[in-house]
């Protein structure tokens, strides 16, 4: 699986759970997605989880800084 | 109803694209009841609330949410808050076994000490629910209690006065006797739900850490589902039908091709054993009111050999149509509908066949579950709640005898000469009174299920019936009509309100099933007798037009009354003066 592929996967979860077409970087945080808050956090990660088929442990959802950071694990730990 | 909706639904589609069903749900320009749900929350609840709109949506209501602060239930529940401005429908208090904690006993404490903390925790509730029910006269949900995340001593934590186990079982008891002595309480029972989804599942530690959720993420869609079906059945959407197939529905094997004897029912091999114990269930499923048809592609003579079968639990008898033929299942089905004067979306269709239930659930409103295998159609019936009761009546419970009992008064109409002998053959007696607290729940469920011979379209919980039953301000009466064939129980409800010497019919509402018999008659001749008896001296009436209900547009000009005022609408205010009233009924008894 290739950063790419994760990137486009990545954008299709955001695109559901936020219901708006989102262009992902390394960069991107929830400052830069307007609904991303809190609460849809917790949706986004389980969306996340469930498309990746793993999961990230507490430690990694407390201080995931960027989207760069949350690929990083899936590349490591996605089965597919 | 969307299969996605239906157990074993795809939770984490649900969790994932919940914005946009929503959003398409409420863009889709069709009517729903809208209702106020305030939540009184323990712990996170957001995404519960969304999911549990998904589904009430999709079953046409609308709703409207309050939840309270963060883990303020009980604050806002006794000393007043957000939930008291709001007026909710229906109040639902979400606490889980993780806001009990701090009243488990300590290991070191004695039977004393034990039994105090008990009564703490039934007190801290008690306390709430007594002044919810003095302030709201609305349905109130409880969540009960999940079984603790861990057994400090193993196995005796089940009956140890220090077991947090023992002490929520105990405390699962006593909600469950609180709701039992009362009517308008009920259980979001949390208990049975994880029990299903899987205690280790449901007890993700993370999701409390991080988010404050009493339970795992995944595990949402379950209790929304749950709460969702309680809160549907409050309001009238259970369903009341089930449409079945026969071949490899009801039994194992095509009755037609291997005939009776070879077909796999009774006590002979597992398969056997699987669809008796299938028939077994159904007949228990009967037995609270639901109604059983048959809807198979077989002749009709095959259908009624395997229902004679020797082992058979099901009888044709049990079945109330039995639509054995080769037409399209989704034309059987409507028809069948029709026969019992009932909407198609009252139905749930069993049928083994996908491309049978494709068909079904493509071109009609009914609900078509992936049953799987025989193992397995207990279960996926029992988990989706289709006929979720949130009360049990002697009339849900005789339904069946009811409904057949008016098909063979059908039969016999058609031997009579004239429509006027036919209903003095009938000989039919009436039952009208101000309304009693055993029927309280029946006529609280009919002004929820009646939407065709209903004036006004308004809906009563238990609460407030009991709250007019006892208000001498109100002329409330329920008709029960019998007559030679059985009882039809309580048929026709009708809630007048005093205002000086007037009285405006706020309700008048009557079952179908007694449609053309006088019935209407009987109640307005009680009324207006009760009335003017208690020094009214003006009757007043309202039609409020729906797509459901035009019926009864002219009822009152069948009534005598005089209209007096009509908007653009179409509402309708209708006047009759009750000095020299003259009385309408002419065919039935009343008592």
């Amino acid at each position: 699986m290739s950063q790419k592929d994760i990137y486009k996967r990545l954008e299709d979860v955001f695109e559901e759970v936020f219901d708006e077409k989102v262009t992902l970087s390394p960069e991107t945080t929830a400052e830069d997605v307007e609904d991303w808050d809190s609460l849809s956090h917790i949706t986004l990660i389980a969306a996340v989880e469930d498309e990746f088929k793993m999961r990230f442990n507490m430690k990694e959802v407390s201080t995931m800084k960027n989207i760069g950071e949350m690929a990083a694990i899936i590349s490591e730990r996605a089965k597919k | 109803m969307a299969k996605s909706l239906l157990y074993p639904f795809d939770a984490a589609n649900l969790l994932k694209n919940k914005k946009r069903i929503i959003k398409s749900y409420k863009s889709d320009g069709k009517p729903r009841i809208e209702k106020k749900i305030a939540f009184l929350c323990g712990s996170t609840a957001n995404d519960i609330k969304d999911v549990c709109s998904i589904f009430l949506l999709d079953d046409m209501i609308s709703p409207e949410f309050y939840l309270s602060e963060y883990g303020m239930y009980w604050e806002e529940a006794v000393f007043g808050g957000g939930v008291d401005s709001f007026s909710p429908d229906v109040i639902y208090i979400y606490t889980t076994t993780r806001n009990i904690e701090k009243f488990f006993p300590e290991p070191g404490c004695s039977e004393d000490e034990a039994s105090r903390f008990f009564d703490e925790a039934k007190n801290h509730f008690f306390t709430m629910w007594e002044k919810l029910r003095e302030k709201h006269s609305c349905p109130i949900i409880q969540n009960n209690f999940e079984l603790p995340r861990y057994r400090l001593l193993g196995n005796r934590d089940a009956f140890d006065h220090r077991g947090g186990v023992a002490f929520v079982n105990r405390l699962n008891a006593f909600v469950s006797d609180y709701a039992r002595e009362r009517e308008g309480f009920y259980i979001n029972d949390i208990a049975y739900v994880s029990a299903c989804y899987g205690l280790d599942k449901w007890s993700d530690q993370s999701a409390w850490y991080m988010y404050k959720y009493a339970l795992a993420i995944e595990a949402i869609p379950s209790l929304a589902f749950n709460l969702a079906s309680i809160i549907k059945s409050i309001f009238g959407k259970s369903k009341k039908a089930l449409s079945l197939d026969l071949d490899n529905t009801l039994w194992g094997g095509v009755v037609g091709e291997d005939g009776v004897e070879n077909l796999s029912l009774g006590e002979e091999t597992p398969l056997a054993q699987a669809y008796l114990d299938f028939q077994k269930y159904l007949l228990k499923v009967k037995n609270t009111g639901v109604m059983l048809t048959v809807n198979s592609k077989n002749d009709h003579q095959n259908a009624l050999a395997g229902l004679n079968h020797r082992d058979s639990a099901l009888k044709p008898d049990d079945f109330i149509v039995i639509k054995a033929n080769w037409e399209p299942k989704n034309q059987n089905l409507i028809e069948t509908a029709e026969k019992l004067n009932i909407g198609v979306d009252s139905f749930v269709f069993v049928d083994d066949n996908p491309a049978e239930r494709h068909i079904v659930e493509g071109t009609l409103p009914v609900a078509a579950p992936e049953i799987g295998e025989v193992e397995d159609y207990i279960r996926v019936l029992d988990r989706n709640n289709f006929f979720e009761t949130t009360s049990l009546t002697a009339e849900d419970i005789g339904r069946s005898e009811m409904y057949k009992a008016n098909i063979q008064r059908e039969i016999s109409q058609s031997a009579f000469e004239s429509y006027d002998d036919y209903l003095y053959s009938l000989g039919m007696t009436a039952e009208i009174k101000r309304f009693i607290p055993e029927y309280i729940r029946r006529i609280a469920q009919l002004t929820n299920k009646s939407n065709q011979f209903n004036l006004t379209t308004r809906r009563y919980t238990v609460p407030e019936i009991e709250s007019i039953a006892g208000d001498m301000k109100y002329i409330p009466l329920y008709g029960k009509l019998t007559d030679r064939f059985g009882d039809n129980g309580v048929v026709s409800v009708v809630i007048g309100r005093k205002e000086g010497k007037a009285l405006h019919i706020d309700l008048w509402i009557m079952s179908c099933r007694v449609l053309k018999r006088d019935m209407e008659f009987a109640m307005l001749d009680r009324l207006a007798e009760t009335a003017s008896a208690e020094g009214i001296k003006e009757i007043y009436g309202y039609y409020l037009p729906t797509q459901k209900n035009s019926m009864v547009k002219d009822l009152f000009v069948d009534f005598g009354f005089l209209k007096i005022d009509e908007d653009d609408s179409g509402n309708t205010k209708w006047f009759l003066k009750t000095d020299g009233y003259k009385k309408k009924n002419r065919f039935i008894d009343v008592l």
